[in-house]
């Protein structure tokens, strides 16, 4: 830590403008008539036309926008609780039960983190298509319900966060397991879950490449339907703008509530790292 | 009840830690104790069960297809290495590669010394911390579709503002879209614009722990505030700049959305008429999807994993390097 200076404020408050522009741009068009794009000087203010855009949106050819919406919040939370469940499950296995192999699997774990998922994205689509599961949502949250990093990270977790005293003074007053888990371990855990969940609720909301690889126009995600709309609808400006700044709205609503405990899940991570 | 004290393990079990499951019951059942063994093994199966089936078996799988002619979903023949020979003489596949590492280059060199910068700043007793940082961290939790959606409407050729501010300085304006060079800087432009804030609170973390000593001395010996960010910073925070330089080369090599999102009109797969900016993801995801070339595809997704593992490895020997 040096003295502060005015060239740090000046600065920092530069790179949060540019940091910040885009997404108000956002809600500058997204608020008005299609026609204010390319006007110069540009308008500075919102306007009041958000409400027709909306309803402009849903009503859109081909976007399928309530349908995405619905699609993208099922899916992003199904695979959020799916996988703090499961990482801290198969966490807390690994960090305080001993049984065979322990170390062997923990290692596997650790290298399927090293492969890009996208890898295995032609077999996965055969695989969909054996299932029957083509345009269908389960397609987009099955392969997602379990997560390596999430593992990993819960299983550190759980090593710094849970005193083993506390494991045992359990099993002593009579506690399986599962009983230890959900009743000692999870509530202490809560904290370190809770960054995982919203980085997995991010990760989920913005999925691209995989719902394009294997759903159909008719039954999208919100990603997907924003692509749909800058593929038909790309002079459109406003209505394009209304489809992207409703699907940020559910991101920024999780940064609004919980932006420290990122920015907390992100510098820890890196100091670990 | 997370009060209790206790040496952190540092991530590593301590050789005494006791056993709970083995510890013995007062009444030893052989079933309960059968049990007992196996819940470590029922906690942590449904993660290999779904990651076997639908991430290390795709994987795996993806060789052997590679390896066969298999278009339109209907297996033909096993041709050996033919999918790879044939893509080492197709220029569309140098194409992309050359645009994915071009676009890599770009768009990661200004956005780690931007960080830097914005880190070494961010690194003082200033008011408003908590404000600052969320300010800077707000690119990464928007959406990367709906962010490409405004960044190509900012670089567009008759409407955009990137080319209203250029006309103010004299500059004519930029078919964005028409030129290698011109696209690949509006998609750099929207790499760094998302990433530039998380990696600068990834130094931010490394910097903290770097003791404020050092300065003090540099300052003393006369070192200004440039060279003491190259001189003592960088050097002490190597680890995070490693970690940032692998993570931004894995996730560059793998660019997908902005560009697609970028090149607009039906044919947006291709990137471009020309494929300006077509990455070797675009390139994967249309022979597969597009073409139904199943087995061409593979090739390419293998080819993109070993680029992958020869570039970080070269990566973190560079970075490893240089003092």
């Amino acid at each position: 830590m040096r003295k502060n200076s005015p060239l740090a404020y000046v600065t920092l408050i530069a790179a949060i403008l540019l940091s910040a522009f885009p997404l108000y741009w956002l809600l500058v068009v997204a608020t008005r008539g299609s026609d204010v794009v390319g006007d110069w000087p540009p308008p500075l203010l919102p306007g009041g036309q958000l409400a027709d855009n909306i309803g402009r949106l849903f009503a859109a050819d081909g976007a399928h926008f309530a349908k995405a919406l619905l699609n993208s919040a099922i899916a992003s939370l199904t695979v959020t609780v799916s996988v703090v469940f499961f990482s801290t499950l198969a966490g807390f296995a690994f960090a305080k039960l001993r049984f065979k192999g322990r170390d062997v699997l923990l290692i596997c774990i650790l290298g399927t983190m090293m492969v890009p998922v996208q890898m295995g994205i032609i077999p996965l689509y055969m695989i969909m298509v054996k299932f029957g599961w083509v345009n269908q949502l389960q397609a987009v949250i099955v392969p997602f319900l379990v997560s390596a990093f999430g593992v990993f990270l819960m299983r550190q977790y759980t090593e710094q966060t849970v005193p083993d005293e506390l494991i045992e003074a359990a099993r002593v007053d009579g506690a399986h397991t599962f009983r230890i888990y959900w009743t000692v371990v999870l509530p202490a855990l809560r904290p370190g879950a809770g960054v995982l969940a919203l980085f997995t609720f991010m990760g989920a909301w913005n999925e691209f490449l995989w719902p394009l690889a294997v759903l159909e126009q008719d039954n999208p995600t919100v990603q997907f339907a924003l692509n749909q709309l800058s593929t038909s609808y790309y002079t459109d400006y406003s209505l394009m703008f209304t489809g992207a700044l409703v699907a940020i709205v559910p991101l920024l609503v999780v940064f609004v509530i919980s932006g420290r405990q990122i920015i907390g899940g992100i510098m820890e991570g890196a100091v670990k790292a | 009840m997370t009060t209790t004290t206790r040496l952190p393990h540092a991530g590593r079990t301590s050789p005494r830690a006791p056993a709970p499951p083995d510890a013995p019951s007062p009444r030893p059942r052989p079933l309960a104790r059968l049990a007992a063994r196996g819940t470590p093994y029922l906690f942590i199966a449904p993660f290999f069960v779904l990651f076997a089936v639908f991430g290390l078996y795709p994987l795996l799988y993806t060789a052997w297809v590679s390896l066969h002619e298999w278009k339109m979903g209907m297996k033909g023949d096993f041709v050996g290495l033919d999918n790879y020979s044939k893509l080492f003489g197709d220029p569309d596949f140098w194409n992309a590669l050359v645009n994915t590492v071009g676009m890599l280059v770009m768009a990661t060199v200004p956005q780690l010394l931007l960080a830097l910068v914005v880190a070494s700043m961010l690194n003082q007793r200033l008011r408003g911390m908590t404000f600052l940082r969320l300010g800077i961290l707000l690119p990464i939790v928007t959406s990367v579709a709906a962010v490409g959606i405004v960044f190509s409407q900012l670089f567009d050729r008759d409407a955009g503002m990137a080319n209203g501010l250029l006309h103010l300085v004299g500059i004519g304006p930029v078919d964005w879209r028409a030129e290698r060079w011109s696209s690949w800087a509006a998609i750099s432009t929207m790499v760094d614009w998302r990433w530039t804030g998380y990696n600068s609170l990834i130094y931010l973390a490394a910097m903290q722990a770097v003791p404020k000593e050092l300065y003090e001395a540099a300052s003393i010996d006369g070192a200004g505030r440039v060279r003491q960010l190259f001189a003592i910073t960088v050097p002490m925070i190597r680890p995070a700049v490693i970690f940032t330089v692998i993570s931004s080369t894995i996730a560059g090599l793998q660019l997908f959305t902005e560009p697609l999102i970028f090149a607009q009109g039906s044919n947006a797969i291709s990137g471009g008429s020309l494929r300006q900016f077509q990455t070797m993801s675009m390139f994967m995801f249309e022979k597969a999807f597009r073409n139904f070339d199943y087995g061409y595809g593979s090739a390419v997704a293998w080819m993109i994993f070993l680029i992958i593992i020869v570039l970080t490895v070269v990566n973190f020997l560079i970075v490893r390097r240089t003092r």
